[in-house]
């Protein structure tokens, strides 16, 4: 009995034992699995970042798709439509052909003229407009242009191709009749068009046509222009005008171009330049999406860009800007694209290129890419699918995975020389109205903006926090210092908003206000308490005993509110009198200093605000932990308590010192909402203390609500980030190293 | 003991004083900035003096401008004669006042500099009116009559009718509030789950089921035209009285009443009057809804707003943070792996909260919120659901920002438990887990506590990355409220902080916001300055605890 109970006891707590230790390795699961998933969840941040911003920086892939024989005459024009998926071929018999590309079905087929007359000439391409200007003899030209609807029920897409005549379905007269035309160039678009036709006789007729609505009627009708240009050079070979009508070149096998200027339509400007170096010839040439620049390939391998900018007299010069080398054989194709500053290119030996203009960037070369050199090429307007004619009457059809050609180390980092500009430069302007328009990322004015924020800042706040750090932690009195510390410290709590919206919307106008006060008081401010100190020593004994020590402060908070307050009473009537009653436009007229109300000044004080509670709260932590017997020795020895402050006591805390100067910096750099509120957020690149700056921060906080999912704005936005989280976590890291080895030191001291 | 100047500077007693200054000045400009928001931020509810001021014009002109002097500076003269006034020539300086006229519909803007030295007379006319209006700000002028229904009322004692109308007019717009908010929101609610139902249907020919939704739609719409005939005649029975006021320039302003917030004789008011009209504005402030493009009435949504998200974050970050420390402290390893994870966590508070926003915009709201999209609230695509900013998504990236507070707070607290009290525990047999749980963690609930609340403190005054997943200026409806399911996390809500940078920063009228944007501002410091000091004191009480149990 008794021992069947003791066994059924024992048993029973054998099963309690069995309880508790299951219970313990759960909890002991359940921490660690809760402690690593945090870990893990805060690791994810940067793994995050860093597998967003990865992107950017791959290279460009292709990827063949398939390979689809073409029937009839040989295409001598080929387009794709956005997506990719629709394609049109224009032969060299006048023939058109819209058809699916991935079958060679057919959609749409028809003929540019009857079918007795033959094509004599047709336009170098220009994409991004995609007009076609086909000339059939008589000196009669047609201009065409492909057009792809898309219609959608649900999510299904219906594509409907067509071919759109800009100026009707009838060839126009653009040279004299009984000449022949040898090249043209045209641009049409819904106001009108343009066509340049070289005759045979080396004669250039520049036409612009006109719609206009008639009055009456409301009916539109054409009216056309026509001026006549002779033309120098014998062995024009090509010859493009851009998209918004206005620039025409004239280019030589030899590489002369001849630019001419036609803002104007009847009175063309012209100017004229050597391109190419004697042994070379042009072998392609094409506009770069936009329109501005122009890319002319040559005989030995070489890309160069090409874009007129004014120069002293206001006159447009055609400048080289830069080049791309795709082998050593001559280039055969360009294939710009629609909308990015970018484009493809194809030698004779078949080797294939990607490459961005912007970035000065070959995303993408493969020699050999193909047998030989094709003979027309196209790519679609996203840049995503490339179909290229080759000799054997097939189309290739291309994959491409080029994403980011834009983002390279120098287009983020590098002076750029971006088109219309007079030279390279630092830009950073994301977005436009305008669809041309060449996106500028450089991150260099915003880490300047940030690093600018962060020097000012640091000028206030280092000695204010470095100075009362020592005062409270060495000389300050013990009550006193119960209560001084904590205030200054609730300063790191304060809401960064509020600061930036005091500091924008009260500190920055008074700052306008009375200059003169803020800057006179930096210099008062010291001689004052330099003045008071003085005084103090001179007075008698028990008066100085009636204060007692580490007390000072007491003195000094009236004194440092009545600076303050002389300082911003006597600044209005100071500048009346000695600068016209307006210090800030004083600076801009006499100096040349531009001001602007919301700058870098305004800036360095309200982050040295936000920032002395790091730095001060840190350092004094170092100097209060020095340990004692150290200053009581040196005392001891003789030494002033000045002596000892900066021989010992200073000398063994100032890793500590150098640590809070560290966390602070961190602080500076990635603060938002101070940056935002308080400058004007320019992106400009200047030290003037009186004008604003962009910040990284500032700019990401700003522009990330609005950029598109996975574009590249989007991924340089979280590099922007990245950098930031880098370079903070880096200072952090520095600082908290050495506060722990310094903690280690006054433990064996 | 006297030494001469050189001695004196030797001694260094001159730096010392210099360090002093150091300290002098943090503390003049940490106290200087509370009172400068406290000043501006309690003012603005207090029902200051309306003046008459009768300017000098040009030539022989005059001009009487009735309003409230907002602020006044003591400027130079070329600057008071550059922005067009006249000053008379041997001035140096001219102090100027900028006068809140109000009436903004009147055709001019309500802020006014005007220079001493333009100014021939100041009174104070006991009549003054000021109208507190639901659009347009502020109206200050004079009674001239008031219209029940467009006859004149006749004239005695029109104050206490003013008051009467008043009554009446609240009462008819907290009728049509609450129709409003309610019963229309209810409607619109079951219309679009009808909506929802209808697309989840698709192409199938579910005849009934369409009947059956044809019909409660059907039914809900003929609720919703009974109701808006209600609204109908409730505000067309809210704009029967007007009050008619003359301005200065003697021009005249019919005012409906649904109109009007508040009226009041400021410069007739005996103080008692004041501090009634002053507690009324300050609720107001605390429980209203903003109105004017927030730039008036009160900031309750963003209160709200603010409270919901912190307590939501609170609910995340409290028991992840507490396992995480507790894991880092107790059951990991020591070794140069924890105490690298362990630097690594503590330097991520430092890490800049914008970058936070940016992951939680990339990772929450496009990455999760669209997976959860695609899984849960197909029907409703294209338009977002979780695939958006939102409350949840806020929450959720300010809990990581402020999980490291909390980890390093309760590290500490850990770290300050003395070893005797464990050893005893498991001396006495209790598991690892049972010494924890029953002594360890409760012992350093308090620093559990003082970690909790920094990592409030630090939220409720984030905004860099609030901007990125889920603050609006504006949000049309609460979090939280009578719909299924109640609690929406989904939904973007206001918040304090954004609303001082939106309000300060992207309102067109920035002189009329300022007030607002400074009683915001008071409203965040004064909860987080109450928020830190409470963990300063739970800290200090902690740390002499344990130091008692040290010894």
């Amino acid at each position: 009995m008794t021992a069947s109970l003791s066994s059924e006891l024992a048993r029973a707590e054998q099963r309690y034992r069995h309880f508790r230790t299951f219970k313990d390795k759960l909890f002991r699961f359940v921490m660690t699995a809760g402690g690593l998933t945090v870990i893990g969840a805060l690791l994810t941040i940067f793994v995050f970042l860093v597998y967003v911003v990865l992107p950017l920086f791959q290279s460009a892939g292709m990827t063949q798709l398939g390979v689809i024989p073409l029937a009839g005459p040989a295409p001598v024009r080929l387009d794709l439509a956005e997506h990719g998926d629709t394609a049109f071929a224009l032969g060299g018999d006048a023939s058109y052909r819209f058809f699916e590309i991935s079958t060679g079905k057919s959609l749409l087929e028809g003929r540019l003229t009857p079918p007795e007359t033959i094509l004599t000439a047709l336009n170098d391409s220009t994409r991004s407009a995609r007009t076609i200007a086909a000339s059939f003899g008589h000196g009669k030209v047609l201009l065409a242009s492909p057009q792809y609807r898309e219609t959608f029920v649900g999510a299904q897409r219906t594509m409907t191709p067509a071919l759109a005549y800009p100026l009707g379905p009838d060839p126009v007269q653009a040279v004299p009749k009984g000449k022949t035309i040898v090249a043209i160039a045209a641009e049409a678009n819904d106001d009108g068009a343009t066509i340049a036709a070289l005759a045979n006789d080396r004669m250039l007729y520049l036409t612009n046509y006109v719609k206009v609505a008639s009055l009456l009627d409301g009916e539109q009708h054409v009216e056309s222009t026509q001026v006549a240009l002779k033309v120098m050079s014998d062995d024009v070979s090509f010859m493009t005008l851009n998209e918004s009508q206005q620039a025409l070149y004239v280019i030589s096998k030899k590489g002369l171009v001849s630019f001419f200027d036609i803002h104007d339509k009847n009175l063309p400007r012209l100017t004229e330049v050597q391109v190419l170096a004697p042994d070379a010839q042009v072998t392609a040439v094409e506009f770069l999406s936009g329109g501005t620049s122009l890319l002319i390939g040559d005989s030995l391998g070489k890309i160069t860009q090409w874009f007129p900018i004014r120069d002293q007299n206001n006159r447009h010069q055609l400048t080289q800007i830069r080049t791309f080398a795709i082998s050593n054989q001559p280039v055969a194709l360009i294939v710009p694209e629609f909308f990015r500053k970018g484009f493809a290119a194809i030698d004779s030996a078949g080797a294939l290129g990607l490459f961005h203009t912007t970035a000065e960037r070959t995303v993408y070369l493969q020699k050999g890419f193909l047998a030989t050199a094709p003979s027309a090429a196209a790519l679609s307007p996203r840049g995503d699918a490339l179909i290229l004619l080759n000799a054997h009457q097939t189309l290739a059809r291309y994959d491409v995975q080029n994403r980011y050609p834009e983002v390279s180390w120098h287009s983020l980092w590098g002076r750029v020389w971006y088109e219309g500009r007079r030279a390279p430069e630092f830009i950073w302007q994301s977005s436009s109205s305008s669809n041309d328009f060449e996106p500028k990322f450089s991150l260099t004015p915003l880490a300047f903006g940030t690093l600018k924020a962060t020097v000012y800042a640091m000028f206030f706040a280092i000695p204010v926090a470095v100075l009362g750090a020592i005062y409270t932690a060495y000389f300050m009195n013990a009550g006193l210092r119960r209560y001084v510390k904590p205030s200054i410290e609730i300063m790191a709590a304060l809401p960064t908003v509020i600061l930036g919206f005091l500091a924008g919307l009260w500190l920055a106008p008074l700052i306008e206000l009375r200059l003169l006060g803020f800057l006179g008081a930096t210099f008062l401010m010291p001689l004052a308490i330099f003045g008071v100190a003085w005084v103090w020593s001179r007075l008698p004994a028990w008066a100085r005993q009636r204060l007692p020590q580490g007390t000072e402060v007491i003195l000094l908070v009236p004194l440092v509110c009545g600076v303050l307050w002389v300082a911003m009473n006597v600044s209005q009537p100071l500048e009346q009198l000695w600068f016209g009653g307006n210090l800030p436009r004083w600076l801009g007229q006499t100096l040349g200093i531009t001001f602007d109300q919301r700058n870098s000044l305004v800036v360095g004080i309200a982050m040295g605000f936000a920032v002395i509670p790091n730095i001060y709260s840190i350092s004094e932590d170092a100097i209060f932990g020095v340990p004692h017997h150290l200053s009581v020795g040196s005392l001891a020895l003789g030494a002033t308590s000045w002596q000892t402050l900066t021989r010992v006591v200073l000398l063994t805390a100032s890793p500590g010192i150098f640590s809070g100067i560290v966390i602070g910096l961190g602080r500076a750099v990635g603060e938002t909402m101070i940056v935002l509120m308080a400058t004007g957020n320019t992106p400009i690149m200047d030290l003037n203390i009186f004008q604003g700056f962009r910040a990284l921060s500032a700019n990401i906080a700003v522009e990330m609500p609005e950029s598109a999912l996975n574009s590249s704005h989007y991924r340089i936005l979280f590099l922007a980030a990245l950098v930031l989280f880098g370079v903070t976590f880096l200072f952090n890291t520095v600082a908290e190293i050495v506060r722990q080895r310094l903690r280690s030191r006054y433990g064996n001291l | 003991m006297r030494t001469n100047f050189q001695q004196w500077v030797a001694s260094g007693s001159p730096w010392i004083w210099m360090t002093a200054g150091g300290v002098s000045l943090s503390l003049v400009m940490v106290f200087g900035l509370l009172f400068l928001i406290a000043a501006n931020g309690l003012g603005y509810f207090w029902p200051g003096k309306v003046a008459a001021i009768t300017v000098q014009g040009s030539a022989d002109t005059q001009e009487v401008l009735l309003g409230e002097i907002a602020d006044r500076e003591t400027v130079s003269a070329t600057r008071v004669r550059e922005s067009g006034a006249k000053v008379p020539a041997g001035i140096d300086t001219v102090e100027r006042f900028l006068i809140k006229v109000g009436n903004r519909d009147m055709g001019h803007p309500d802020f006014r500099w005007v220079a001493e030295t333009e100014i021939k007379k100041i009174e104070y006319p006991p009549g003054v009116i000021v109208a507190e209006r639901t659009e347009w700000g502020n109206f200050y002028g004079f009674l001239s009559e008031l219209r029940d229904g467009g006859r004149p009322l006749p004239g005695a004692s029109l104050a206490a009718k003013i008051t009467q109308c008043m009554a009446r007019s609240d009462a008819l717009k907290a009728e049509i509030k609450q129709l409003e908010r309610i019963d229309v929101g209810h409607i619109n609610a079951g219309l679009e789950r009808l909506r929802l139902r209808t697309r989840a249907l698709g192409k199938i020919e579910a005849s009934t089921a369409r009947d059956e939704i044809a019909a409660k739609r059907e039914s809900l719409e003929a609720e919703f035209a009974v109701l808006s005939d209600r609204l109908t005649r409730l505000r067309k029975d809210a704009q029967r009285d007007t009050l008619v006021l003359e301005t200065s320039s003697g021009q005249f302003k019919d005012i409906p009443f649904d109109h009007l917030v508040r009226v009041f004789h400021p410069n007739a008011m005996s103080w008692a009057e004041k501090v009634v009209h002053y507690v009324q504005k300050v609720h107001e402030f605390t429980t209203d809804e903003p109105r004017e493009a927030n730039t008036e009435g009160g900031v309750f949504p963003a209160i709200f707003g603010t409270v919901l998200m912190v307590m939501v974050m609170s609910i995340m970050v409290t028991p992840f943070g507490v396992i995480a420390a507790i894991y880092l402290r107790e059951y990991a390893a020591p070794g140069l792996l924890t105490s690298a994870i362990r630097i690594a966590v503590n330097n991520l508070a430092g890490v800049p909260s914008v970058v936070f926003g940016v992951f939680g915009f990339g990772f929450f709201v496009y990455f999760l919120g669209g997976s959860v999209d695609r899984l849960f609230f197909a029907a409703k695509l294209p338009a977002p659901t979780f695939g958006t900013p939102g409350l949840l998504w806020s929450a959720i990236t300010l809990a990581l920002l402020t999980v490291p507070v909390v980890i390093v707070s309760t590290e500490e607290g850990l770290a300050r438990i003395p070893r005797a009290i464990r050893e005893g525990s498991l001396a006495l047999g209790a598991t690892k887990a049972e010494t924890l749980w029953r002594t360890i963690i409760p012992m350093a609930t308090p620093a559990i506590m003082t970690g909790l609340i920094l990592a409030i403190a630090r939220a409720a005054g984030e905004v860099a990355p609030l901007m990125m997943v889920g603050v609006v200026k504006l949000a049309p409806s609460l979090p939280l409220d009578g719909e299924f399911p109640f609690f929406h996390l989904d939904r973007k809500f206001m918040h304090l902080g954004f609303h001082i940078y939106d309000v300060g920063f992207q309102s067109p009228n920035v002189e009329a916001a300022r007030p607002i944007v400074y009683a915001t501002a008071f409203l965040l410091v004064v909860i987080i300055v109450a928020l830190n000091l409470t963990a300063v004191q739970i800290r200090n009480r902690l740390r002499e605890k344990y130091h008692a149990a040290d010894h």
